[in-house]
């Protein structure tokens, strides 16, 4: 039973990064950076729609960070990153050219190929928009597969709008529906004013041929899964994007549990029904 | 299993495995005393086990008491378990070198001796399987856990003596090594010069025995062997009942036993460090001055702690009550939905070490009693 080839490691470590290059740095609003990443010398893969990397900046500590980039085109691996704490911060400082380490993707995505032949709402909350984005490059990409694609997105303020030249572009297709609203502004404003989950009743979909993929703080997601319901939407075609603190992303750190789930392993996205009992207990 | 593999050491012979094991490169690791209470570390001979000693336990309490005879296993389980070396409380992951713009990240090598545990008990191998499924069972499997755990060595011995604390009959997953062990000892104490009843687990536990001086058990050993399983079995210090607990938990996740509780938790953590199935981890960088050489090491965490659940703004988990019950309900029921098994194996040594003696079996019998339907 000693023998030394048992010692062997037969597959790749899990939790040691691969080494990563900044290629580009975007700032996207106020205090949020978008990077785009090339892994050295390795082969990317491919990654899903929803799913999300492990970004270490050596030396500071190690963050998930959701993939935001085109699935398309997995060489370019991009990142939308707010400063919020040390590790983001310095994260998002990162000069082109500057190493990161980098392990992933994980977790389980968007229900890109449940959603095929129905209509397709996706509502994201202020940094949301980030992991939703590589399922609205999917959803245009093939759009003729798709009904009516909505997407309903809020934030604070305006300054705050991500990929905003995008997004005047998505407009300009017409075969997609965009209504962007902000909980507070200026004069200089023209467009909705208020809280996300007030786009829903007016949204275009047939809710019982819709999905809705959600992502965006907990509270909010809680509130607009109350307004598709609300819109006739059933609890199964609710899809949302969960956080939980996360050491590992391989299911072995406990971090992220979430009563009986572990939300890398099984998530981060979920079909609602799953989780509804646990969103309802406080602290779980 | 058939009573002809059954054969008997002496403690010379013991000694002899010892001697063994060590001469074919295997770390061996056992009980000894160590500050007060039997801990687990490196022995080379017989002479390092606990021998005449043994052990009272309550909630909160314990403490090491001479047997009157010289009986080298007669005590229950300590504070240490084996994950303290199969899933060590820290250590290194790798390292990242910058050498200008390039960086190197080298995985930390792992240990070059593969470990012998010797005195595994029966609740101590169901928790080595549990973690087997939560560590290696999944898509990623964790390596050094993996690079530990194969090739270990393991002599199992039938618990002689249950502890105070000790309720495995419970959990099914005691006293008597049932599976996953290389060879099992049971020690008939009160025969003179020490006779081990050894049955045998794995072809590399007969190989190893061949070589050592023994002869075959007579049925009156086996039976005096059996014996002993049967009188721990039938003294166990604690009782739970486990067939329907995790419903129990989860129709009860708003009990007001949970305040209860809370009022008396410390959140100190120790039934998390103690517990030979909690696994958690958390994870630190290092760095050297000018940052050159960085590093990421990981030490056992515990959900009581209120950074474990820390996400912007503050814990999901931030009162006592929700972290005593993410732990039990863990344990009893949530594992079950995570890794198709209970987490708890009724070793006792939370009961024991919590310093307010806050006991598993007494919560879950005090919700089973009070519950509003
Ligand atoms: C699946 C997933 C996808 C994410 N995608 C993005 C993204 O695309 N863009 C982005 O900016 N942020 C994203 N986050 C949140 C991001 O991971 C946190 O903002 C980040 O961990 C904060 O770390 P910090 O050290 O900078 O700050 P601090 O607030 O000081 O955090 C300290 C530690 O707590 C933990 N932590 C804190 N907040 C979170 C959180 N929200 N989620 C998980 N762990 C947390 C981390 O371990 C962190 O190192 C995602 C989180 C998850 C779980
Ligand atoms: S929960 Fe307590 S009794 Fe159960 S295995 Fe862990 S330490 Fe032992
Ligand atoms: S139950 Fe006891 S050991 Fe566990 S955290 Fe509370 S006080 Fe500490």
């Amino acid at each position: 039973m000693g023998d030394a080839a048992a010692f062997a490691a037969d597959r790749a470590d899990p939790m040691v990064p691969r080494v990563a290059r900044v290629r580009r740095r975007r700032r996207d609003g106020p205090l949020v950076w978008t990077l785009e990443l090339e892994a050295d010398g390795a082969d990317p893969g491919g990654f899903a729609p929803g799913q999300f990397n492990m970004l270490t900046v050596f030396g500071v500590g190690e963050v998930p960070i959701s993939l935001s980039g085109d699935p398309a085109a997995p060489d370019r691996l991009v990142h939308t990153v707010r400063a919020v704490g040390p590790v983001s911060a310095a994260l998002a400082r990162v000069e082109p050219g500057g190493a990161v380490g980098l392990r992933g993707p994980f977790g389980a995505g968007w229900p890109m190929a449940e959603a095929a032949g129905r209509d397709v709402v996706l509502v994201a909350g202020g940094l949301g928009l980030a992991p939703l984005r590589p399922a609205l490059y999917r959803l245009l990409a093939e759009r003729e597969r798709y009904g009516n694609v909505v997407l309903l997105y809020g934030t604070r303020s305006p300054d705050e709008i991500l990929f905003r030249r995008e997004i005047e572009t998505w407009r300009r297709r017409l075969d997609i529906d965009i209504e962007v609203t902000v909980d507070h502004a200026a004069g200089d404003w023209h467009g909705h004013v208020g809280v996300v989950t007030t786009l829903i009743p007016r949204a275009a979909f047939d809710p019982l041929h819709a999905l809705a993929l959600v992502c965006g703080p907990e509270v909010m997601m809680r509130f607009a899964i109350s307004a598709l319901r609300d819109a006739g939407l059933a609890e199964e075609a609710v899809y949302l994007s969960m956080e939980r603190n996360m050491k590992c992303a391989v299911g072995l750190c406990g971090h992220c549990q979430f009563g009986p789930v572990l939300v890398c392993r099984d998530g981060p996205v979920f079909r609602f029904d799953r989780l509804r009992g646990l969103l309802r207990t406080k602290e779980i | 299993m058939e009573t002809a593999t059954r054969r008997i050491l002496t403690s010379e012979g013991l000694d002899g495995l010892l001697a063994a094991l060590k001469r074919r490169g295997y770390r061996t690791v056992g009980p000894t005393v160590r500050d007060q209470a039997i801990v687990y570390d490196d022995i080379g001979s017989i002479a390092d086990l606990p021998g005449g000693w043994t052990d009272e336990q309550d909630g909160g309490h314990y403490r090491l008491v001479r047997r009157g005879d010289a009986a080298l296993f007669g005590y229950a389980v300590g504070p240490h378990s084996w994950k303290k070396f199969l899933h060590p409380p820290t250590l290194r992951l790798w390292r990242a070198a910058r050498d200008g713009d390039a960086v190197q990240v080298v995985a930390e090598a792992p240990p070059e001796q593969p470990f012998a545990f010797i005195g595994v008990r029966g609740c101590e191998l169901r928790a080595i399987e549990i973690q087997d499924r939560v560590l290696l069972a999944g898509q990623h499997a964790d390596t050094p856990y993996r690079e530990r755990r194969r090739g270990a060595f393991i002599v199992a011995v039938n618990c002689a003596k249950a502890g105070g604390t000790c309720f495995c009959t419970s959990m099914n997953a005691g006293p008597k090594a049932a599976a996953g062990f290389d060879l099992a000892l049971t020690e008939l104490a009160d025969r003179p010069g020490g006779v081990f009843v050894v049955e045998i687990g794995s072809e590399a536990g007969r190989l190893m025995l061949a070589d050592l001086p023994q002869r075959a058990a007579t049925e009156g050993e086996i039976a005096a062997a059996e014996g002993v399983v049967e009188r721990t079995a039938a003294a166990m210090g604690r009782a739970m009942r486990s067939d329907d607990v995790r419903e129990l938990l989860l129709r009860n996740l708003d009990h007001p036993r949970w305040d209860a509780v809370a009022e008396r938790c410390l959140t100190c953590g120790n039934c998390t460090m103690v517990c030979p199935t909690c696994f958690c981890t958390s994870v630190e960088e290092s760095s050297d001055l000018a940052g050159g050489e960085t590093g990421r090491s990981r030490r056992w965490d515990s959900c009581f702690t209120m950074d474990f659940s820390y996400i912007h703004g503050g814990a999901v988990r931030a009162s006592a009550r929700s972290r005593y019950r993410q732990w039990m309900t863990h344990k009893l029921a949530t594992w079950f939905d995570q890794f198709g098994s209970s987490g708890c194996v009724g070793c006792g040594r939370c009961i024991t070490w919590c310093p307010v003696g806050i006991d598993i079996t007494e919560e879950v019998r005090a919700i089973r009693d009070s519950e509003q339907r």
